[in-house]
């Protein structure tokens, strides 16, 4: 028998394990979380008792469906929870479970890792009571707990009115909504939008609109100034409007985000070729329509692949499975297969027009002033990178990361990777996609400071 | 203040400690989340820039590092508060720094 990894259980990880596990293939999926379900699905903890409709709203029915699919499949495949994959390198996967390190020998490996927020710093973020919009949404779905007592959400794409209007249904005071984009963006990208998914255009529409009934400022083209802080608390925020004031409102806590980047370190490590998407501005790994990456044996799904939502998700993990299925001389359903095809090529359409409605703001990359810190872990400032790209010769990312240490720090890069990609760019008057990008490094995630040598299973 | 609590009052009532003071919380709170809605910082910045209560919740960040007294490192956001654990806001000496293993 074939051995099969997956890692990932969100919704990509999970339909890709269902559909193996219907040709009774032995699958191994490996999650971080101690459960499953990925980030959109969060589940709440044990003891918790909001329904389905109170956490997910408009989702919950994919919500259960997933969940219930999840539940029945646990037993009949080998699934390791609180799992860390740190490495891959030649057919072996690398993971941590507590303190327990193991190798994991593969033929195929389904990488389903998700995403997380992409961010852009301010003057002022790393005052406690500041954290990523996703964070705001974890809060709340997974604690049932607001930020702060007055919000404001700043950045763009549709999570961020998404999280707005959560906040406000679950009783939380949304002090305002300040978007990078245009106005004029979203009304051209509008027809796309209509064309491609109707019925979730109309919904993201209807969330603005409930915002605006609700009294809640929302204000679209702004330019992020400063989290107002007394150096232990946020007292405000300060912002150019659209026509060029400078604004400011008192608020306790801001939700931050840009957009998500997806978590490619694996495929990275793994050797998979990555490429330069124009639309996002993000190097994403290459796969071929099912998901094949460029290296034999490894497959693509999901936020991982390309930030495309959970629909998608489930489509490219099912697709994925079948590449699987296919490339050990197994049957595929080929009229689901293209019917799949189909569907994701729709959401494709999509996730364009998205892009083009809430386009990524690398223009403010410019806008950051000197004593900004770019990097949260290690302290570094705007200026430092400036100064690491143009005295010290560093017009290449890496070699910025080595004398400015942008990148180095606990999170690998994670929160300040792609804006000191464009701040690098920006300075040294490159194109970002030629300044390169950080390369993955193992353990993609730091390992408890206890772990033990590493076990066969 | 800081976090706000908006639903699922009605878990029971624990106590954990940090640096020797006690913290509230209710069974299914996260470390970050009790602290968070006692008003307090998480940890001070080993670089001097002032406090910090972590920042994206999903394990991704490391902002929100802590420590039990056995020295074991956790991650505040998704650790679920145990009573009576006495936690540390920084490692004992000799242990820091180490950023990777
Ligand atoms: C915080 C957040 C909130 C979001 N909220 C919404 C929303 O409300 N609505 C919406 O439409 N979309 C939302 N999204 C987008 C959402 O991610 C996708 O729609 C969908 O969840 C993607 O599914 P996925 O299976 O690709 O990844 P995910 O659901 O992100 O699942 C990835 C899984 O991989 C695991 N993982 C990653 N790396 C490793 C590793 N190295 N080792 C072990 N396990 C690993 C993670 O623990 C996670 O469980 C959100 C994204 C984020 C990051």
């Amino acid at each position: 028998m074939p051995d099969i990894v997956i890692i990932g259980a969100g919704p990509a990880g999970i339909r890709a394990a269902e559909t193996l596990a219907e040709q009774r293939l032995p699958v191994t999926l490996v999650d971080e979380g101690e459960r499953g379900g990925g980030q959109i699905y969060r589940r709440q903890p044990a003891g918790f008792r909001r329904s389905y409709a109170s956490l997910y709203g408009s989702e919950a029915g994919k919500a259960k469906a997933l969940h219930d699919t999840f539940d029945r499949l646990k037993a009949r495949i080998d699934y390791r929870p609180n799992t860390l994959a740190w490495n891959i390198a030649d057919n072996v996967l690398h993971t941590v479970t507590g303190a327990v390190a193991r190798r994991l020998r593969f033929d195929a490996a389904i990488l389903a890792t998700g995403a997380t927020d992409r961010l852009i710093p301010v003057d002022g973020w790393t005052t406690p009571g500041v954290y990523s919009l996703g964070a705001a949404q974890i809060a709340l779905k997974a604690q049932a707990c607001a930020i702060g007592g007055a919000v404001v959400f700043m950045g763009t794409g549709p999570l961020l009115y998404l999280v707005a209007c959560q906040y406000v249904k679950a009783g939380a005071r949304v002090a305002a909504v300040l978007d990078t984009s245009p106005l004029s963006a979203r009304h051209q990208a509008l027809p796309r939008l209509l064309t491609s998914r109707p019925g979730l255009a109309l919904r993201g529409l209807r969330l603005i609109l409930q915002l605006r009934s609700a009294g809640i400022p929302v204000e679209t083209g702004i330019t992020p100034l400063a989290i107002a802080n007394d150096g232990a608390n946020v007292t405000g925020l300060r912002y150019r409007s659209s026509s060029g004031e400078i604004e400011e409102l008192a608020c306790d806590a801001v939700g931050l985000g840009y957009h998500l980047r997806p978590e490619t370190q694996l495929a990275d490590l793994a050797g998979c070729a990555l490429s330069f998407d124009e639309t996002s501005r993000l190097w994403l790994p290459k796969t071929d329509p099912d998901g094949r990456a460029s290296v034999a044996g490894l497959y693509l799904a999901g936020d991982g692949a390309r930030i495309a939502g959970a629909d998608a998700a489930e489509i490219s993990g099912r697709l994925a499975a079948y590449a699987v299925l296919a490339d050990l001389g197994h049957g595929v359903p080929e009229s689901k297969r293209r019917a799949l095809h189909r569907a994701a090529r729709r959401l494709e359409r999509f996730r364009l027009a998205l892009a083009q409605a809430f386009p990524w703001p690398h223009w403010l990359a410019g806008e950051i002033a000197d004593e900004v810190l770019v990097c949260r872990c290690e302290k570094i400032s705007a200026g430092e990178l400036r100064h690491a790209a143009t005295t010290l010769g560093a017009a290449e990312l890496n070699r910025a990361k080595a004398f400015s240490r942008v990148g180095m720090g606990r999170c690998q890069g994670r929160y300040c990777g792609t804006i000191a990609a464009e701040i690098v760019a920006a300075t040294c008057g490159r194109p970002v996609d030629g300044v390169g990008r950080l390369r993955g490094q193992a353990p993609v995630k730091p390992l408890p400071l206890a772990t033990t040598a590493e076990e066969a299973a | 203040m800081s976090f706000r609590r908006l639903a699922e009052t009605e878990r029971r009532a624990i106590t954990f400690e940090v640096d020797g003071h006690a913290v509230a919380a209710l069974e299914g709170d996260t470390y970050l989340t009790a602290i968070r809605i006692a008003g307090l910082a998480l940890r001070r910045s080993e670089f001097g820039d002032g406090p910090r209560a972590g920042f994206c919740l999903m394990g991704a960040c490391q902002d929100c590092w802590i420590w039990t007294q056995a020295g074991e490192r956790l991650r505040a956001c998704s650790t679920t508060a145990e009573a009576g654990t006495r936690l540390l806001t920084e490692p004992d000496a000799g242990m820091w720094p180490c950023p990777i293993s």
